[in-house]
């Protein structure tokens, strides 16, 4: 009888073995992979291996005229299409002192805001997964489905949109979008209160969450984490309201925080998030002003001035920033992606150090990691 | 199964009854479990093979049936092999003492509770030797964890037994269910003179019962999200597809002693017209409330477990076994 | 003792109240659509792989091959090649390759058409085992569908 390789003890007695956790495993959703040293159950170290889903979307950017360039923004992060294409043609549009007409911006808004709700959608879906619940996960995709379905209808698409252009947004929305995002809002209020019964209040998923992988605020910045992260970490640090863009400060939003910095506190973060972006949609739809959906004078060939220019959205996940290098040619010299799950995910091996491997799972759940938006 | 048959081929009967039981059970409820999950989830579940996807189960068999039984290299081939069945075996003996009707009992045993509890926690030993026999770490980690797992509930469980036992002054089986004869209230669930815990009694055993079968939310030896698949991970083919019998086979037992125990086996609730058909109307009763908890909550932390048994259920159930030699004290008897 | 009390009962009734929820969701009826039986129809705007329009006037496609769709696609994907016969003011397209396994349908092609020639079809389903059947010829599938 061969001994297997690898022999359970209790914690303390050093004798450990690794553990491959992924970059095929459920729990990473995606190919992440995650080295993790065990002492039995225990986490001793967690060495994150990234790059399998690297795509070069920043050296693509260095090859291609800056309209080409816009299919790629909604694929580094294809949960949060809609940010992650408004940072760039932001950075685009504030090189070219470009005035986007007022209409495109709310219907930015109004997309944005759907898109985020969207994805925490689909988070809470899928941290669910990684708890073993898989009822809830139906469930929000059902809702995100709505979400889905009137994105496509005025995108075309459902998950890469594509959306905006330089100086305003593609096409303008129509009424049957407006009526559609309207009877959404209607509908989300009392899902989320279905969300809340079922999953926020029940006894075992607080106790799974409840003081389960604390990430104390200064480990945050020394990483950099952002976004719901650091929000539950007890900062309350919203690009939208530290370095507003668009027309977020026109709107009343309060921006959750929540100190705890457990797994709770950003499972909490995140659903408020979608209760206050319900508040913003319904805003931007009662406001929505009338007019042009596409700045005038956009030059066919764009060419940006020389020098840097730089534009950070909040994106699902935290700080999304894009900074352009140009020198004057139809190509930009360089496109720095600064993306949020790659600092999200650097504090998983301080924070994760010394906890058992579930509750590792929920912690690495609760930072919402899109792979792909890690490795760009 | 009548009472008459000579041995052997009772026992004959016995055992292509219990296989044949245990496999037409297994792949059904699989069936109904997908469906019912499905509607939990609002969607419609298997419907393609065959009418309301009926043949799904069939489907499922021939595809495990074609697959390649594989043993992993530096596997323990031999514990390998046997884990499966000795995860099925034991749900199959216990399935042969649980009285199904008045005459309906392959074999009736005086002690047959005993012979529940004595096999029902051989399956457990079993997926923990398949969890250490396969050689993968995900394996090894889950058989670590039943091993704890199995002392956190069967505590509670045995201790719920020893009340229930005090009342029913017997371990045969259709003597326990003949004391709960005429209507519902004379159910041991609602023998409340005896004592008045009783209801809670009946809780623990569910809980204790949905770790036993390693079902949500106290699936932490199979814990897909995880361990992979825990310490079915290495096995393939009709190997896994064993292990997935036994599982509902145990479901099964598990709800057929909580039945036999507290729902009054086959007696109607009414007191007249008792029949196996009551037995198997509250046994899938039980057996759905079972998919229903499954497909509602999340899964337990590991510890959660050990501190729910350890903390709550242990303290309970002794208090409810105290209270129960108490009242049975008082009453005389 | 209290507290723990409290809890356990807090605790058992949010268990309940979280059975509820899924036993009232397990009558409602289902929202999925029985996709091979069913499909949903795609909106105006879905963007399919690129067909070529026809001029209603003369039946022929309006595209006369100014290259502005293969130039502006991000992936390469686009060749386009026309003649100039005599008596014609404009070029008439006679190859319009699209390779549909570069492509992203991110629309730069449609945008960047000056005369509206090409659109995005509503064709969604596609698979194939093999790579060339990607290589679209839209002239001839122009063709194809007049006949």
């Amino acid at each position: 009888m061969t001994p297997p390789p690898a022999t359970v003890q209790a914690p303390g007695s050093g004798e450990t073995f690794l553990l491959n956790l992924g970059p095929q495993h459920p729990a990473t959703h995606g190919v992440l992979r995650l080295k993790l040293t065990m002492d039995g159950e225990y986490i001793t170290r967690a060495e994150p291996v990234c790059g399998y889903v690297h795509r070069m979307h920043e050296k693509m950017g260095e090859n291609r005229k800056y309209a080409q360039f816009l299919p790629n923004t909604s694929r580094i992060d294809y949960l949060s299409a809609m940010h992650y294409t408004h940072a760039f043609v932001g950075a685009v549009e504030r090189a070219l002192g470009l005035a986007v007409p007022p209409r495109a911006e709310y219907i930015r808004v109004i997309t944005s805001e759907l898109n985020r709700i969207s994805s925490h959608l689909v988070w809470f879906g899928a941290f669910l997964l990684d708890l073993g619940g898989f009822t809830p996960l139906l469930y929000a995709f059902d809702d995100r489905e709505q979400i889905l379905d009137l994105l496509e209808a005025i995108t075309g698409s459902r998950l890469t949109y594509c959306y905006y252009r330089f100086g305003g947004v593609c096409h303008d929305i129509d009424n049957a979008f407006l009526e559609g995002t309207r009877a959404f809002v209607a509908r989300m209020r009392p899902r989320l209160r279905l969300y809340h019964e079922l999953v926020t209040d029940n006894i075992i998923l607080r106790n799974r969450l409840i003081g389960i992988g604390p990430i104390p605020l200064e480990l945050c910045r020394r990483y950099g984490a952002t976004g719901p992260v650091i929000r539950g970490s007890g900062a309350a640090y919203d690009v939208r309201k530290t370095e507003p863009y668009s027309v977020y400060p026109q709107f009343d939003f309060d921006v959750p925080v929540y100190p705890e910095g457990d797994s709770m506190a950003r499972y909490r973060v995140r659903m408020d998030e979608i209760e206050q972006s319900l508040r913003i949609v319904e805003q931007a739809l009662e406001r929505l002003p009338s007019g042009p959906v596409r700045a005038e004078g956009v030059p066919r060939v764009l060419k940006l001035p020389a020098g840097e220019f730089c534009c950070a959205v909040e994106a699902a996940r935290g700080r999304f920033a894009v900074r352009i290098v140009s020198d004057r040619r139809e190509i930009p010299w360089r496109v720095k992606l600064r993306t949020p799950s790659f600092s999200n995910l650097s504090l998983f091996e301080e924070a994760s150090r010394g906890m058992m491997l579930p509750d590792a799972i929920a912690l690495l759940g609760s930072l919402d990691l899109v792979i792909p938006d890690i490795d760009r | 199964m009548s009472v008459s048959l000579p041995e052997p081929l009772r026992l004959f009967a016995l055992l292509a009854g219990a296989m044949a039981f245990v496999g037409l059970n297994a792949a059904y409820l699989v069936w109904a479990e997908r469906k019912a999950a499905g509607r939990f989830q609002r969607r419609p579940g298997p419907t393609e093979a065959g009418p309301a996807g009926l043949l799904q189960p069939v489907a499922d068999v021939l595809k495990l049936i074609s697959k390649q039984l594989m043993v992993p290299p530096g596997a323990d081939a031999v514990l390998f092999r046997a884990a499966p069945v000795l995860v099925l075996v034991p749900a199959m003996i216990c399935l042969a003492v649980i009285p199904f009707g008045e005459r309906w009992v392959a074999r009736e045993m005086p002690l047959g509770l005993l012979v529940l509890f004595a096999f029902g926690s051989i399956q457990v030993m079993a997926v923990m030797l398949g969890g250490w026999a396969s050689r993968n770490k995900y394996a090894i980690i889950s058989a670590a964890r039943i091993v704890s797992q199995d002392v956190a509930y069967e505590i509670p469980m045995l201790l719920v037994m020893i009340t229930l036992l005090m009342v029913t002054g017997t371990m045969d089986l259709g003597e326990i269910v003949r004391q709960q004869a005429g209507g519902f209230w004379r159910w041991h669930l609602f023998r409340l003179d005896a004592n008045p815990l009783m209801p809670l009694t009946f809780v623990i055993y569910y809980i204790c019962m949905l770790a036993e079968t390693n079902r949500a939310p106290f699936d932490m030896a199979e814990a897909e999200s995880e361990l992979v698949a825990g310490a079915y991970t290495e096995y393939s083919g009709m190997g896994f597809g064993v292990f997935f019998m036994a599982e509902y086979a145990n479901i099964v037992v598990g709800c057929a002693t909580a039945t036999v125990l507290f729902l009054g086996g086959w007696q109607s609730p009414i007191g007249v017209g008792s029949g196996p058909v009551w037995f198997l109307a509250k046994l899938y009763g039980l057996v759905f409330s079972v998919i229903w908890v499954r497909w509602t909550f999340p899964r337990t932390q590991f510890y959660g477990l050990l501190n729910l048994s350890w903390k709550i259920l242990i303290p309970a159930s002794l208090f409810i076994l105290v209270l129960s030699g108490a009242a049975l004290q008082l009453s005389g008897s | 003792m209290r507290a723990t009390l409290r809890e356990i009962v807090l605790g058992c009734r949010s268990l309940l109240v979280g059975m509820r929820v899924t036993m009232v969701e397990f009558f409602k009826p289902v929202v999925t659509v029985p996709y091979p039986h069913e499909a949903l129809r795609m909106p105006e705007r879905y963007r399919g792989p690129i067909e070529l329009v026809r001029d209603p006037a003369t039946g022929r496609a309006i595209c006369y091959a100014c290259q502005l769709c293969a130039r502006a696609c991000p992936s390469g994907c686009i060749t386009v090649e026309g003649v100039k016969r005599e008596g014609e003011r404009r070029k008439r397209v006679t190859q319009y390759q699209l390779d549909f396994s570069l492509c992203s349908l991110c629309g730069a092609c449609v945008e960047a058409c000056p005369d509206a020639a090409i659109r995005f079809s509503k064709r969604y389903n596609w698979a194939t085992p093999h790579k060339e059947e990607f290589l679209l010829d839209l002239v001839r599938q122009l063709e194809q569908e007049s006949r």
